[in-house]
């Protein structure tokens, strides 16, 4: 069984090379494995018919009890053998149908695929497996439909029917789920078997809605109809394998397969027949409105599914018994039908019945076969459909409580599937020869198929009886108990009877009378106007604008906005969990301060004020150096030397590294309104309390000491530095050390590519301003402050110094000499690139945690010797060699920086006015999402280039 | 054997000095990237295979014990994250190869990348919240770099943008990490796992959490903090978006995984609701914003922020079931989601546009790739049998589990409508047939140049990456059990901070904590 499924989904694979070595035997080949299945499935009938159940079963996904299981029963055999049996003539017919089309190959894949997945919802014992192929089916038959894809109409139509199943789908996802965890499993043989009624269980309601809204969906019950007809849009014999026989029923079918479990309540017979009967009617109504082919016939499915949904709601033996031959009956004969519209199409060129006529000489086989179809769909004797509306009237009639209604409606529905069925066959075979195109019978694999299934109506509607080995078991497997089944063509005379003898007249009266009855009928078309498929549209519709309005409510592209919603919502949520959790708490207490600590705070606090409100962007900067030698002050104050000196360096690289690029920036910094800025300020101020309070909250705990007190006493014993911070750095620590100056390296990287990258500056001559009082001072300081920088480095692990501040004076010093000899001159005495010390100095801290290893040491482990000097004993570690190799980055990186800069800051200022766009406060011009524009926003040969260039 | 957890730090890290000394040499910068992209996913199996099978590892780098050195630690979690890191960085540094320019490569693609991916695999391995940090750095200011990478005027604004929303995430990482070291005097998370229970300040413990939500949140793009992804990645090359869409933000949501198990849950009711409340409203605006956008790597970027939503619902939910389902999204999502970034790439190539709305007929010319879409595509909306299925019927049946029935619709909507962008995608650039009325001569002379710019076999180290991933969604989907069973463990180890912080601290918790 497992097999059968899989050989389908090979099949499609193979079909495409089929379809290119094949040419115009495609069709009949791939036939052959349909036609396979249908005999191997034919095999079992016996074994099911002498109550045998086969179920297989292998593990999928234990962890989620998840099982790849299938099970033969009554039900699914008669599935297997409707799905494999029209298959095979809707294969062959197919190859026919589309032979030319270049795209036969990919067509053929979706519909076997189609048809493996369809094998599976109707196999699967799983209900996570039955799931996984009933969305299957909706994938391929959304390819399916869209097959002619070229056409918007085909791809509105796919969409809406992959929607409307799939969001049917995602609600069935959740039902069973539901279902099983109320059941306790995912197999349905071991729901049914429970012992008690899942309808007791207090999930069996939202179980069953929402298992219901998929079942609806799939099998076009109102309100979710529409995407039938529209499905039209497929090639015919797709709608006739789908649209008709089978996907459409998987509906029905999963409604019949969970009957024994979740039928009998008031709910289930409710809810299905309510909404079997309105989609019966909606269906009867709108198919005698039509004169296209398939859309008539599409309606007709419609009121067929409607019909079907009713019985099994019904949900008791004579329904369901009513309710498989009714299936059978209305398979055999809407796909004969479907075959032969689509003959009709491919041989006229027209499915418009008006402008057809007189065909059946013309077209005599497929008249043949589509007259015992529309006979049997107008249920007349001696017709299978016949016998299946008999059984129906008789199950409607035996309901209790409802009286005339049910019944009512169905005699309503079927004499408008018989007025259907006139249509259908009267219109286009009969009277005066009419058609767009010299009209002939189609090809041999065209007619042949339509002609079988249609003898087989004739067939069975004479003996019946041969019949009911098959439907029997699927009745037992639907009512969950073995049913006695007598199907007969000739009940005798009694109310059914009488019932099929009033629809067939008023059938016949509205056939007599179309004109007419189509107009009186068009008042409901303003109903339809009104009806699900303007919601969906209006859905749709409305969709983009919602999303639209939403999208550029929070994507509105300016920074500012973003920033400010940031921050607002780290304000509302860390404040307002504080002011939930712990309460309207200042935690103040009298801090401990030193006069000279509140005086430097002032002033930072008053400079970082003043950054936000100046004007110039001169001033500006220098009260950020203001803050910054106010922190590095702040350090010195709480006796962290090595900090502040790391602060104030870093300090005198920014203002020579602004000064560098200040003449390409504008002077005034751009200003938004007041009220902007207002709000803005109040949410700094809020974001600044937050932190605050938190600060003296955290503050008010006692601290534990236990890391600062080990760092303090290992240093030295284990460390081998009496400065503490070094030793952090470069062994406690030295991974996050590590870690940071591949950051300063990569941010030297960002400065080059954003200064050099597409900048056409190196062909642009510089006057040369050699200053030799300048040079010459530069030459001394510079030596003397590059041996102070080793020295640095070298004193770093026991006083203040060490790589990054060593690193920091040495490329103050080749800064300076930056500055009297410009970038050529720095480059020349350099040597290398920059960006090699930047490659040498990571590379070595890198390559020092590696002696370790070697040694058998854990990464980055301090390996230290011992030398013997005459002062003492000189410790040498890999620790040092660590701090060796962040010397070398910082200066790479400086100097990286500072050369990339140095050359725009001597390129002539003309070049840049004007083209500021990008080194604008990137707040006060948002990014706005654009219209789509047809130019690739991001194509190298079409975009601007920056400032620089 | 724990020091193996260096290498996934270590090879990038070797691989990005080694590229930037081999400068000028560009074959030998792609050799040594394909070497070293190669390392590092061999490194990450590695490491998976031995926590697998000899449970959490942890590393005292510089073999400085617990909590005073830093340690890395790998669980199941960070494993799979790892192998889920070197999978795609090789893929993507394969896709590089083939799709990089010329000028992009002299100006340091290759260093930034492995700096990119040291900074990601670091962020798996910290046992440490400053560390964490640090590899926070790497990642942010080598991904900015790389989203300036080529100095176009959109880049640069997109790469602004990036930039200072993200360092706001920084600041408030900082400000958090100091914060907790304020109240604990620790920063190794196991520690702090053992400490934070006993400083008696749960409701202030609760509101750091909250800036943590906060910092991660930002990284992680949930609502209403993801500005600054949609405003960004669909200005780089196609390879940097999809290396970006892939890891980035999900680092963010793993960092929220990790500091909302191990070390925030002393008031579930709070955190987790919160949680809850943020990861439907990602959901929602992640989606409805993909709906409004008509650009192919836009209507992906606001998808990312929707997913992220499904993934912090699994952690929201806080259930073995749920954590699962997070785990197994995660990693999912980001072999789809790197996938579907390369594939918009190839329909650029030969499309020569990113506009849905010029973009046709590619399901005509070029059906392989209309599969090589449909697969992650499919799987991104949750359809069977694709892996995001599995994914999202598990985040689903938790929520059902633990009746979060809002929840759960809204994840149930959110799928629909991903499904409906998705084909939108289809319908625009594979169905709908190419209006070349609207299309000049140029473009096709363009397109002409650019076919001639790139020689055949480059089309090979495009397209092998995008095969080789779509078959692993596949391969996820037709049998999920293997992933189902790591992240199931991964899920339980989550659940179960004390193996952490014992596995971490040795059994000799209290003797850390009795020093003064």
């Amino acid at each position: 069984m497992i097999l059968a499924i899989l050989i389908t989904f090979f099949a499609a694979g193979a079909a495409p090379l089929v379809a290119s070595r094949a040419g115009r035997r495609t069709g009949w080949i791939l036939s052959l494995v349909p036609a396979g299945l249908f005999a191997y499935f034919a095999t079992w009938i016996p074994a099911i018919q002498g109550g045998e159940i086969v179920r297989v079963a292998v593990d999928w996904v234990p962890q989620f009890g998840v099982e790849f299981a299938f099970v033969l029963d009554g039900l699914s055999l008669l599935f297997a053998l409707l799905i494999t049996g029209l298959g095979t003539a809707i294969l062959a017919y197919a190859g026919a149908y589309l032979e030319g089309n270049p795209d036969i190959g990919r067509f053929y894949v979706s519909l076997i695929a189609f048809m493996g997945a369809m094998l599976g919802v109707v196999l699967a014992d799983d209900l996570i497996a039955m799931f996984v192929f009933w969305e299957l089916t909706s994938i391929t038959s959304y390819l399916l439909i869209g097959f002619k894809h070229e056409k918007a109409y085909a791809r509105k139509s796919a969409l809406q029917a992959l929607l409307v199943t799939g969001g049917g789908g995602l609600a069935l996802l959740a039902g069973v789920i539901l279902l099983a965890s109320a059941g306790g499993t995912t197999s349905i043989t071991g729901l049914l078997a429970a012992e008690t009624p899942i309808t007791e269980h207090a999930l069996y309601l939202p179980a069953f809605i929402l298992i219901a809204i998929g079942a609806f969906t799939k099998s076009a019950q109102f309100p979710f109809h529409f995407w039938l007809p529209n499905a039209m849009a497929a090639p015919t014999p797709v709608s006739a394998f789908l649209h008709s026989a089978t996907m459409v029923k998987a509906g029905v079918y999963l409604l019949a397969r969970l009957d024994p479990l979740l039928g009998g309540t008031a709910a289930w017979t409710w809810s299905l027949s309510v909404v079997g009967a309105i989609t019966m009617l909606v269906g009867a109504i709108a198919a005698v409105r039509h004169t296209d082919l398939k859309n008539v016939l599409a309606y007709s499915t419609i009121t067929a599914l409607g019909t079907l949904v009713v019985l099994i709601g019904l949900s008791y033996p004579a329904a369901l018994k009513a309710a498989i031959v009714f299936l059978i009956v209305h398979s055999l004969y809407k796909s004969v039908l479907f075959l032969v519209a689509g003959s009709v199409d491919h041989e006229t060129g027209t499915r418009d019945v008006l402008a057809l006529g007189g065909l059946r000489s013309k077209m005599p086989y497929s008249f043949g076969a589509a007259l015992l179809a529309g006979l049997s769909m107008a249920g007349l004797p001696p017709l299978f459909g016949f016998v299946g509306k008999e059984l129906t009237y008789k199950a409607k009639l035996g309901v209790e409580g409802i009286g005339w209604m049910l019944p009512s409606v169905a005699v309503i529905a079927n004499a408008l599937t018989v007025i259907a069925a006139a249509i259908l066959v009267i219109r286009p075979f009969f009277g005066r020869y009419n058609s767009p195109k010299r009209a002939h019978e189609a090809p041999f694999a065209m007619w042949i198929g339509p002609v079988i299934i249609g003898g087989a109506g004739l067939v069975l509607g004479i003996v019946p009886g041969i019949l009911a080995g098959i439907v029997a078991p699927a009745v037992d497997a639907v009512a969950g108990e073995p049913v006695p089944i007598k199907l007969a063509l000739w009940y005798g005379l009694n109310t059914a009877l009488l019932l099929s003898v009033i629809t067939v007249l008023l059938g016949a009266f509205g056939a007599w009378k179309m004109d007419a009855l189509r107009m009186g009928l068009q008042h409901f078309d303003a109903l339809r106007r009104a009806g699900p498929e303007a919601v969906y549209d209006r859905l749709m519709n409305g969709l983009p604008r919602l999303a639209e309005w939403q999208t550029s409510f929070f994507q509105g592209g300016s920074l500012r906005t973003y920033l400010a919603a940031t921050i607002t919502t780290l304000v509302a949520l860390v404040g307002g969990t504080y002011l939930w959790q712990v309460g309207i708490v200042v935690p103040w207490s009298a801090p401990d301060l030193m006069p000279i600590e509140i005086v430097v705070t002032g002033i930072v606090a008053v400079s970082a004020l003043a950054v936000t409100v100046v004007r110039s962007r001169l001033v500006a900067v220098t009260a950020l150096g203001v803050v910054g030698v106010g922190v590095a002050l702040l350090f010195v104050l709480f006796s962290a030397p090595d900090l502040a000196m790391t602060q104030f360096l870093v300090e005198i690289l920014i203002v020579v590294i602004v000064l560098l690029v200040m003449q390409h920036l504008p002077d005034e910094v751009n200003r938004t309104s007041l009220g902007r800025r207002i709000r803005d300020a109040g949410i700094a101020v809020g974001a600044g309390a937050v932190v605050t309070v938190l600060l003296l909250s955290v503050g008010q705990t006692p601290v534990s000491r236990h890391l600062s007190d080990f760092f303090g006493e290992t240093a030295v014993p284990g460390g081998f530095g009496r400065n503490v911070v070094n030793v952090i750095l470069v062994d406690f620590r030295a991974l996050d050390t590590l870690g940071e100056i591949a950051v300063i390296a990569i941010a030297a990287l960002g400065v080059f590519v954003l200064v050099k990258m597409n900048a056409p500056l190196d062909g642009l001559t510089r006057p040369a301003h050699p200053s030799v009082v300048l040079q010459t001072g530069t030459r001394l300081l510079m030596s003397v402050l590059l041996l102070a920088s080793l020295f640095m480095l070298w004193r770093g692990h026991n006083e203040p110094g060490g790589g990054f501040i060593g690193g920091l004076v040495a490329a103050a010093a080749l800064v300076l000499y930056t500055i009297a000899y410009r970038q050529a001159g720095t480059e020349r005495m350099l040597r290398v690139a920059p960006r090699v010390l930047i490659g040498s100095g990571l590379a070595v801290a890198l390559a020092s945690g590696l002696f370790a290893v070697m040694a058998g040491k854990t990464y980055l482990t301090g390996l230290w010797a011992g030398i013997e000097t005459g002062t003492g004993v000189l410790k040498l570690g890999t620790p040092l060699l660590f701090d060796v190799g962040v010397f070398l980055t910082v200066v790479g990186v400086v100097m990286t920086m500072v050369l990339a800069l140095e050359r725009i800051s001597t390129a002539p200022p003309p070049l840049m006015d004007g083209e500021g766009e990008g080194t604008q406060e990137p707040g006060t011009q948002g990014e706005r999402i654009r219209p789509p524009s047809r130019r690739a926003p991001t194509a190298p040969e079409t975009s601007e280039k920056l400032p620089a260039s | 054997m724990s020091d193996l957890l260096v290498l996934p730090v270590v090879i990038p890290l070797a691989t990005m000095v080694a590229t930037l000394l081999a400068w000028r040499a560009i074959r030998l910068q792609r050799i040594l990237h394909l070497i070293g992209a190669a390392g590092l996913a061999v490194a990450s199996i590695v490491v998976a295979v031995s926590v697998w099978n000899g449970g959490i590892m942890h590393l005292q780098v510089g073999s400085w014990s617990s909590p005073f050195g830093i340690t890395l630690v790998a669980d199941v979690l960070s494993a799979a994250m790892l192998v889920v890191v070197g999978l795609t960085g090789a893929a993507v540094g394969v896709y590089a190869v083939g799709s990089i320019d010329g000028e992009r490569e002299r100006f340091g693609f290759y260093p930034l990348y492995h700096a990119l991916l040291m900074g990601v695999s670091g962020a798996f391995l910290a046992g440490d919240l400053f560390n964490l940090y640090v590899w926070f750095e790497v990642m942010l200011i080598s991904s900015f770099v790389l989203l300036v990478l080529g100095n176009e005027t959109e880049q640069v604004r997109g790469a602004s943008t990036y930039v200072i929303i993200n360092l706001v995430s920084s600041l408030c990482f900082l400000a958090a990490i100091g914060l907790l070291y304020g109240l604990t005097g620790s920063l190794n998370l196991a520690d702090l796992a053992s400490r934070l229970p006993g400083v008696g300040e749960p409701a202030l413990v609760t509101t750091i959490a909250m800036l943590f939500l906060i910092a991660f949140g930002i990284k992680a793009a949930v609502f209403p903090l993801f500005f600054w992804l949609p405003a960004s990645y669909h200005t780089p090359p196609v390879a940097v978006s999809a290396i970006f869409a892939g890891l980035l933000t999900k680092v963010g949501v793993y960092a929220l995984i990790r500091v909302f198990t191990l070390l925030f849950t002393q008031d579930i009711g709070y955190t987790h609701t919160m949680l809850l409340g943020i990861a439907m409203l990602t959901m929602i605006t992640g989606v409805l914003g993909a709906a409004a956008q008509f650009e192919f790597r836009k209507v992906l970027s606001f998808h990312i922020v929707s997913q992220i939503g499904y993934m912090v619902l699994g952690l929201a939910l806080f259930t073995p079931l749920a954590l699962l389902g997070a785990v197994f999204y995660i990693i999912h999502h980001i072999i789809v989601k790197t996938n579907l970034f390369l594939v918009s790439g190839l329909a650029h190539r030969f499309g020569d546009t990113f506009e849905l709305k010029s973009l046709g007929g590619l399901y005509r010319s070029k059906p392989w790739l209309a599969i090589l879409f449909a697969i992650p595509a499919l799987s991104l909306a949750g359809l069977p049998p694709l892996s995001g299925f599995w994914a999202k019927f598990v985040i689903i049946r938790a929520g059902l589990e633990t009746e979060a029935y809002v929840a759960v619709a809204v994840a149930l909507v959110v799928g629909l409508l991903t499904l409906y962008s998705m084909t939108k995608i289809w319908n625009e650039a594979f169905w709908k047939p190419l209006v070349s009325a609207d299309r000049t001569s140029e473009a096709d002379s363009e397109r002409a140049v650019n076919e001639g710019l790139l020689p055949a076999p480059s089309l090979a180290w495009t397209v092998t990456p995008v095969v080789v991933l779509a078959l692993i969604t596949l391969g996820i989907g037709l049998y999920a059990e293997p992933l189902a069973i790591v992240a199931d463990r991964a899920a339980d180890e989550l659940l179960l901070p004390e193996a952490y912080v014992e596995a971490v601290l040795g059994s000799g918790v209290a003797e850390n904590q009795s020093l003064p």
